[in-house]
C-alpha cells in the first residue's frame, strides 16, 4: 500500500470509529475489526459445504461482522488445476458461491475472484465450476494469468522472500477473504491457508527455490491479511496432491473450518489430513514469527456437528 | 455470362472466406470449435492432398474437387479459396489506394520454365527426399505463418490495450494475454515470403501465384481443359486495353485477342472493366479448345499427375523400411531428441507430413508448440516441437490433434491422448534444489499429472523427487515447473516412436472419513 492509500484508509477507518462511538454503537466498532469475532474459530462438521457455511458463519455473528457496506471483497479460492471439482483439487464452486452471496448480503459493493493457477487458467476457471459459480452469484472473475495484473510490494521482515509481486487486486480490494481446499501437498505434505497465497503471487519459481516453507511463512508477514479463512474439508484430498490423480486420493470428511487466524487454521487443517503440525515447516516458522497460534488448545474453538 | 456482378461476388466471397482464415489463424482465445475449422480447410488442395494420402478415404479428398473446380472453371480456387491469394489482392488493392496511383499492369509473358521448374522440383523433392519443399511453397501454410507469426501479435496486443482499458473501468471480458514470441531465427523464413509476397502482390499483381505458387502452376495446367473461361468477342473488341491494364495476372493480350487461362485466376476485373463488353466468362466449345491445345503440356499433366497419385505411394513404401531419425546434436541439454506434438505418431511420420501451416501453434491453449529451427534437422523446420522451457502440454487437452489440417497430427480422443508418451522424463538430482540448497520444493511432482514423479523422503523431514517412467506421458509440466537454471534437474526427453503409457494405478486411502474433530 502506498503511504497516500494508508493515510486515506486510517483517516476512513478513524472517522467510521468516530461516528460509530457518536453514534454509541460500540458493539459494531469492535465486531468490524478482524480477530474480534466471538471465536478464534468455528469448525463444523456433517453437512454440506453451503450448510455449514451457513452455520458457522452464523456463529460467528454473520459475514457482515467481517464486511461493511460498500466494500469491494476479494474472494480467492483454490483454482490450480484443471480438474472437475469431484477430485478435490479446487476449491468447492459451491461454497465459494455461497461466500459470495453472504458478501453480497453484507453489503459488499463488489466481490472478486481469482487465482493465479498453475494449469491452464481458462481451463481451470472453466472446469473447476468456479467461474459460472462465481458469476452467477454476481461476482467477477478477474484473470491472473499475466504478470501485468501484478505489482510489486515489499515484505518488510521476511527472511527469504522480501518482496513479491503480488495481484492488483489484492492491494485494491478493501478486505480478501481466503477459501483453500485442504489438500495433501507433495513437499511441503499440507497445502491450506498460507500456501493459498502462492496464488495471488506472480512468481511461484522464486519461493520454490529458494526455501519454499520460509517463503510462505515470509509471505504471511505482508500487510494485507485475511479478514477470514474458510476452509473447505469436505471432500480432502489426502494423497498425491496438490492436484491429484483420480477418486482414490479423496476422502469425504464433510467438514469445514472458519478462522481469523490462518496459522490457526492450517493447524488445525494439519490434524485432519492426521499429521504432526511441527512436520509442516511453515506452520511453526509462521507461529515463531508472531503471525498467528499453532497452538489450538489456547483458542477459543466452536465445534458443532450438523 | 457477362454480368458485372461477377466480379463483386469474387470479392464479396472471398472477404469472406479471408475473414474466416484470419479469424481461426489469430484466434487466440480458442472460440471457434475445429469442426468449423475442418470445414474451412476441407477445400485447401496441399493439406487435404495430404490427408488424403494419409488416411485414403473420400472425407479427406477435398483436393479432388478443387481439381475438378479446375477442370470446369480454371483457377477459380486461387481467387476465391486461397487466402494467401486473396491476401495479396488485399494487399495490393490497399497498396493501391495509399499511393493513390492508378496501377497499370499489362500482358507479360509467362515465366514459363521457372514455374514449371518449381512445380517439377516440388512433386520431385517432395516424392524422393521428403516434405521439404511443400512446407516453404504451400500457400495455406505460408498463410497460416504470417497469420500466426505477425498477425496474432499484433491482435493480441490490441486486445490487451483494450483490456487495459476494460480493466480500468472494472471490466475483465476480456484478460491481458503475455504476448509470447518465437525464436528470433524462426522468423528468417516467414520474413523473407513476407516481404516477397507482399512485395511482388504490390508492384506485379498476382505474380506470386504465377511464377512460383505450385499449386497456382499445377491448376493453370488443369485451367487449360477448363470448360467456363474469360473469352474476348473479337467482333465487339475495341483494342482499348484497359482488360490488359487491369488484369492482375497480366495474362491478357488484348492485340491478339488472347487470354493465357494457365495464369488467370478468375478475378473477373476484365469483364467488369470492358466498355465494350466484349469480354465475358463463358463455356467454351470444343473447337476453340482444341485450338489451343498443347500437346507436350497434355503430357506433363499427365506425368504429373502419375506422379502426384502414383508414386507418393511407391515412396511412401520406402519410407517405412527407412532407418529411425537420426539423432539431432544442436538441442540443448542431455535431450536425444525432440519433443513431438501428441498425435504425430512418431517424428519421422510426423515431419513427413507436416507442412507448418501454424494452425496448431495458433490452437495450443499453452503455447507450448513453438516452431521448430533445427530440432528436427532441416526437413523439420518451422514444424511445431514442444518447447517445455516456455510452456507445458495441457493434460486434458487435445486441440492440436483436431486442428490439424494434413493429418500430421492425428486425432487423439481425450482418454488415449493421456496415455500418449511423447516424452520421457528424466531427473538430474544434482541438480535438484533439494539436494543443492536443502531445502523443500517440489515444483515438478506437484506439477505432474500421473505423478510420474514423486516425493521419496531424503534427509531430516525433506522429501526429493523420485520418477515412474512407467506412467509418464511426457507432458513436460514438471520441466516447465522446475526453477532451477540454467540447467533444469527435471526434463523431457522425446521419443522418436510415441508409445502407450501405463495407466496410473491408484489405492484407496488408508484415512477413513473422521467421526469427531482431530482437534
Amino acid at each position: 500500500m502506498k503511504r497516500r492509500d494508508f493515510l486515506k484508509r486510517s483517516a476512513g477507518a478513524g472517522l467510521a470509529a468516530g461516528a460509530a462511538i457518536s453514534f454509541g454503537k460500540y458493539d459494531k466498532l469492535w465486531t468490524t475489526l478482524p480477530g474480534r469475532a466471538k471465536y478464534d474459530m468455528v469448525a463444523v462438521m456433517g453437512g454440506t459445504p453451503v450448510d455449514m457455511f451457513d452455520l458457522g458463519i452464523q456463529e460467528l455473528g454473520g459475514l457482515g461482522t467481517f464486511i461493511q457496506k460498500g466494500q469491494k471483497v476479494l474472494v480467492k479460492p483454490n483454482i490450480g488445476w484443471d480438474v472437475v471439482p469431484d477430485l478435490a483439487a479446487n476449491t468447492n464452486p459451491l461454497l465459494v458461491k455461497r461466500i459470495i452471496e453472504h458478501c453480497f448480503k453484507a453489503g459488499a459493493k463488489e466481490v472478486y475472484v481469482l487465482d493465479h493457477t498453475c494449469d491452464n487458467w481458462v481451463n481451470c476457471y472453466k472446469n473447476s465450476g468456479i467461474e459460472k459459480a462465481a458469476k452467477d452469484a454476481g461476482a467477477k472473475v478477474v484473470p491472473a494469468n499475466s504478470e501485468k495484473y501484478y505489482q510489486q510490494v515489499e515484505i518488510p521482515g521476511g527472511v527469504k522472500l522480501k518482496s513479491a509481486k503480488v495481484h492488483e487486486l489484492l492491494l485494491e480490494s478493501d478486505i480478501f477473504i481466503n477459501v483453500p481446499i485442504l489438500k495433501d501437498h507433495n513437499s511441503t505434505r499440507m497445502t491450506c491457508c498460507l500456501k493459498n497465497m502462492m496464488g495471488v503471487v506472480w512468481d511461484r519459481g522464486y519461493w520454490h527455490s529458494n526455501d519454499l516453507n520460509q517463503c510462505i511463512a515470509d509471505y504471511a508477514l505482508f500487510e494485507r491479511k485475511p479478514a477470514l479463512n474458510i476452509i473447505d474439508c469436505y471432500n480432502v484430498m489426502v494423497k498425491h496432491g496438490p492436484q491429484g490423480v483420480s477418486k482414490e486420493d479423496i476422502v469425504q470428511m464433510k467438514s469445514m473450518i472458519i478462522t481469523t487466524d490462518w496459522v490457526a487454521g492450517d493447524a488445525a487443517a494439519t490434524k485432519m489430513l492426521g499429521l504432526e503440525t511441527q512436520r509442516i515447516e511453515y506452520i511453526p516458522l509462521a507461529h515463531k514469527m508472531g503471525l498467528g497460534n499453532m497452538n489450538l488448545d489456547s483458542l477459543n474453538i466452536r465445534r458443532i456437528k450438523m | 455470362m457477362r454480368s458485372l456482378y461477377l466480379r463483386r461476388f469474387r470479392i464479396l466471397f472471398s472477404a469472406i472466406v479471408f475473414i474466416c482464415f484470419f479469424i481461426i489463424f489469430v484466434d487466440f482465445t480458442h472460440l471457434i470449435p475445429s469442426k468449423y475449422t475442418d470445414i474451412l480447410l476441407y477445400l485447401q488442395f496441399i493439406p487435404s492432398l495430404l490427408m488424403f494420402y494419409d488416411l485414403g478415404t473420400l472425407a479427406s479428398a477435398g483436393f479432388a474437387s478443387v481439381l475438378i473446380l479446375a477442370l470446369l472453371t480454371g483457377r477459380t480456387y486461387c481467387s476465391f479459396l486461397c487466402p494467401l491469394g486473396i491476401g495479396q489482392d488485399l494487399n495490393s488493392r490497399i497498396g493501391g489506394r495509399l499511393r493513390k496511383k492508378f496501377r497499370r499492369y499489362g500482358f507479360k509473358k509467362p515465366f514459363t520454365i521457372i514455374r514449371y521448374t518449381i512445380l517439377a522440383a516440388t512433386v520431385v523433392v517432395t516424392i524422393v527426399w521428403g516434405i521439404y519443399m511443400i512446407t516453404l511453397l504451400d500457400p495455406l501454410s505460408i498463410f497460416g505463418r504470417f497469420m500466426t507469426y505477425f498477425a496474432k501479435p499484433v491482435v493480441i496486443i490490441i486486445n490487451n490495450f483494450i483490456a487495459g482499458i476494460l480493466g480500468k473501468f472494472d471490466v475483465y471480458s476480456l484478460s491481458n494475454i503475455p504476448v509470447q514470441g518465437f525464436e528470433l531465427l524462426a522468423y528468417s523464413i516467414p520474413v523473407v515470403f513476407l516481404l516477397l509476397i507482399a512485395g511482388l502482390s504490390l508492384t506485379k499483381g498476382r505474380l506470386y501465384c504465377n511464377m512460383i505458387c505450385p499449386v497456382g502452376t499445377l491448376l493453370g495446367l488443369f485451367s487449360k481443359l477448363s470448360i467456363l473461361r474469360i473469352k474476348i468477342d473479337e467482333g465487339k473488341c475495341s483494342k482499348c486495353g484497359l482488360c490488359s491494364v487491369r488484369c492482375k495476372s497480366s495474362c491478357i493480350d488484348f492485340l491478339n485477342h488472347n487470354i493465357d487461362v494457365s495464369r488467370c485466376v478468375n478475378c473477373f476485373n476484365c469483364v467488369s472493366v470492358c466498355p465494350d463488353k466484349a469480354i465475358s466468362y463463358s463455356i467454351v466449345t470444343v473447337k476453340t479448345r482444341e485450338d489451343k491445345t498443347d500437346k507436350d503440356k497434355r503430357k506433363f499433366i499427365a506425368t504429373s499427375l502419375a506422379l502426384l497419385f502414383g508414386l507418393p505411394f511407391i515412396a511412401r513404401g520406402q519410407d517405412k523400411s527407412a532407418p529411425v531419425p537420426k539423432k539431432v546434436s544442436t538441442v540443448k541439454e542431455n535431450k536425444t531428441y525432440p519433443v513431438c506434438p501428441p498425435g504425430g505418431g512418431s517424428i519421422e511420420d510426423f515431419n513427413s507430413d507436416c507442412t507448418a501451416c501454424s494452425l496448431c501453434i495458433t490452437a495450443c491453449p499453452n503455447n507450448v508448440l513453438q516452431p521448430a529451427l533445427l530440432q528436427y534437422g532441416v526437413k523439420g523446420m518451422m514444424q511445431p516441437v514442444m518447447d517445455y522451457r516456455k510452456s507445458f502440454c495441457t493434460y486434458n487437452c487435445t486441440v492440436c490433434t483436431e486442428v490439424c489440417p494434413t493429418n500430421a497430427l492425428r486425432p487423439l480422443a481425450l482418454e488415449a491422448k493421456k496415455l500418449t508418451r511423447i516424452g520421457k522424463v528424466n531427473f538430474i538430482k544434482d541438480n535438484c534444489i533439494v539436494k543443492t540448497e536443502k531445502t523443500a520444493c517440489g515444483a515438478c511432482s506437484e506439477a505432474c499429472p500421473t505423478k510420474a514423479v514423486y516425493m521419496i523422503p531424503y534427509e531430516g523431514n525433506l522429501l526429493i523427487p523420485e520418477t515412474n517412467v512407467e506412467i509418464c506421458i511426457g507432458c513436460g509440466h514438471c520441466e516447465f515447473a522446475c526453477p532451477t537454471t540454467p540447467y533444469k534437474a527435471i526434463y523431457v526427453d522425446g521419443v522418436p516412436v510415441h508409445e502407450i503409457a501405463q495407466k496410473p494405478e491408484n489405492k484407496e486411502s488408508e484415512i477413513k472419513t473422521p467421526v469427531d474433530f482431530p482437534f
